[in-house]
């Protein structure tokens, strides 16, 4: 394991209005591991996300990526950086095919978005680019289809695959897997297992399925109130009290979260 | 390259429309080809609108001002300041370029209506400077300018086919310049924003310039619109800047086919054409009338008459013909 460090906050802090929605988070990640983020559902971890991919503005605290703040950065910015984000709720090109949704993140890596009077399809390395990655998230054979058409577990998978095109060394992944039916889980597994191993990137997750948390993650932060209340490998957390007190105590009770211990 | 044949092939409707459209000029009198040069002005200003609205999601209420100050460009210049009408091109162009950073620049931290309110609040203020009685001396407050000097060669009455065929290189020459932006990358990352900004944003798109880009590029084909439409007319009146203006363009887009290019096109022969005969047989209450039929348009063709023919292209009526020949052929055999 590396141990550069490659995003560390520093009591990063968010507020809407009365409510602290992220409060005084500091956490470093490691580069090329796999950094978990868990806790009951309004911990703020998707909020945390945002943070990290500039959707919101924090209220205190700084952000440092690969040693440089970027706490006031707009998020196209840290996109250029090598940040990239999977989002909860299914965020794609609606309207567009599947292979557009990714050529486009493809093209965002390139100097010709502004050759206003070339045609796009002469460009071909963006597609070409954009056919690989669908290959990876195996979406192959299906690039003409109109994204808002594809399935649920498709639409997960597209996702990755647009995020996957803007090429991040660092890939916040904001529950893969929500809303996704039990079979259709493996399919994203696999594809995030496929990430890791290409090596040398950091992917920070969010997940409610304990198993996969279990499996996939070389260090577990976990979050509750918006503060964080333990971090470790999966084992400590797995025996660890204050975290079994704050799922039993909270919205959630881990059926076979013992059982889950590697 | 593609052979002569198919390239012929896939384009000869268009090429017929064309050719009848260098022809027509044989066979139409003076008044139907004033008609048609109000078509082709009015469709790059919808073209330009569409720009906007259909292929970047930008709502605007104030495209009246680039017409306008196109129109009064051209009226200040030609007729207050004597200049040759070759030196007042570049000027429309700058100052449809510079009004599209300015309106950009300041109105798009908001998005959506309130932007729309903003632009239409815009454009309300420099309608009312070009009323306002103290500007009398030099745009002649609201009254407008008339009587703009044209150069004679290209006079809108004198030498009307002249006129004719300069106005039908305009919309041609802006009809593909606006395909040529539209299918560029640039264009691409426009459609993307449309669909879904926060994420366009997220991949690594600077969205708050593309829109300002696209303004720009709307602002200058519609500011050019509006200069032609000045020297056709040979006047500039405080109602090319009024919001009657915005909401021409609104609705030849949204009749065409908001994010198709031939639709504003299109929207614009029927708003002329339909608006010139519906007023010849109904008299003052010809609007009545066209609500009417843009009510039953809109119920019929609910993504425009060329959206909505890409999306199902007449279905019924294919299939009767096809039952039609069908059953012709087995007579036959």
């Amino acid at each position: 394991m590396d141990n550069t460090i490659i995003l560390e906050t520093n009591r990063l802090r968010k507020d809407f209005g009365g409510l602290v929605a992220v409060a005084g988070v500091s956490v470093k990640v490691r580069q090329g591991t796999s950094h978990s983020i868990i806790g009951p559902n309004g911990a703020g971890k998707t909020t945390f996300f945002n943070l990290l991919s500039g959707v919101f503005k924090p209220t205190g605290g700084t952000i440092y990526f690969k040693g440089h703040d970027i706490t006031a950065l707009p998020a196209y910015q840290r996109s250029h950086l090598g940040i990239g984000r999977s989002f909860q709720i299914t965020n794609i090109f609606p309207n567009l095919t599947v292979l557009e949704n990714v050529r486009l993140a493809a093209q965002s890596r390139g100097r010709d978005n502004f050759k206003l009077l070339s045609d796009f399809r002469a460009f071909g390395r963006y597609q070409e680019r954009a056919l690989e990655i669908l290959e990876l998230v195996g979406l192959r054979g299906k690039e003409l289809t109109v994204a808002h058409a594809l399935p649920h577990g498709d639409k997960r998978k597209l996702e990755i695959g647009i995020l996957l095109a803007t090429e991040p060394e660092l890939l916040l992944l904001d529950e893969p897997t929500a809303g996704m039916s039990q079979e259709e889980v493996p399919g994203i597994m696999e594809v995030i297992g496929k990430i890791k191993a290409s090596g040398g990137k950091t992917i920070m997750l969010v997940e409610h399925k304990m198993e996969i948390i279990m499996r996939a993650s070389d260090v577990i932060t976990v979050m509750h109130l918006g503060s964080v209340i333990a971090e470790g490998t999966p084992a400590q957390i797995a025996n660890d009290e204050a975290v079994q007190a704050a799922y039993l105590g909270g919205t959630h009770t881990y059926r076979g979260w013992r059982a889950h211990q590697p | 390259m593609q052979p002569l044949s198919s390239w012929l092939k896939a384009r000869w409707p268009w090429l017929a429309v064309l050719a009848c459209l260098t022809l027509a000029p044989a066979f139409l009198n003076k008044f139907y080809l004033g008609l048609m040069v109000q078509v082709f002005i009015l469709a790059v200003f919808a073209l330009s609108y569409d720009l906007l609205m259909g292929y970047s999601g930008i709502l605007s209420f104030g495209h009246a001002m680039f017409f306008g100050s196109g129109a009064y460009v051209v009226g200040l210049l030609l007729k207050g300041a004597a200049w040759p009408l070759y030196a007042v091109l570049p000027v429309i162009i700058a100052t449809g370029a510079l009004m599209g950073v300015l309106v950009g620049i300041v109105t798009l931290r908001v998005r959506g209506v309130y932007f729309a309110m903003i632009t239409l609040a815009f454009a309300e203020v420099i309608y009312i400077l070009s009323a306002s009685s103290q500007l009398r001396p030099w745009t002649g407050g609201d009254e407008g300018l008339h009587g703009i000097p044209v150069p004679a060669w290209m006079s809108p009455t004198a030498e009307r086919v002249t006129f004719y065929y300069i106005s039908l290189s305009f919309l041609v020459l802006m009809y593909f310049l606006a395909r040529r932006i539209v299918n560029s990358p640039t264009g691409r990352v426009l459609i993307a924003i449309r669909e879904n900004e926060a994420r366009a944003a997220t991949i690594g798109y600077n969205v708050f310039w593309y829109k300002v880009l696209i303004i720009v590029i709307s602002g200058v084909l519609a500011a050019l619109a509006g200069g032609l439409n000045a020297l056709y007319f040979r006047n500039a009146t405080p109602e090319v800047l009024g919001v009657g203006r915005t909401i021409d363009a609104l609705l030849m887009t949204i009749i065409g086919g908001m994010g198709t290019l031939i639709g504003p096109v299109l929207g614009a022969v029927v708003i002329r054409v339909l608006g010139n005969y519906l007023a010849d047989w109904f008299g003052p209450r010809w609007p009545l009338v066209f609500g009417l039929i843009f009510v039953a348009l809109v119920m019929f063709f609910p993504w425009g008459i060329v959206g909505t023919l890409r999306q199902r292209p007449l279905r019924g009526l294919a299939q009767w013909i096809k039952r039609l020949s069908r059953g012709a052929g087995q007579k036959a055999s």
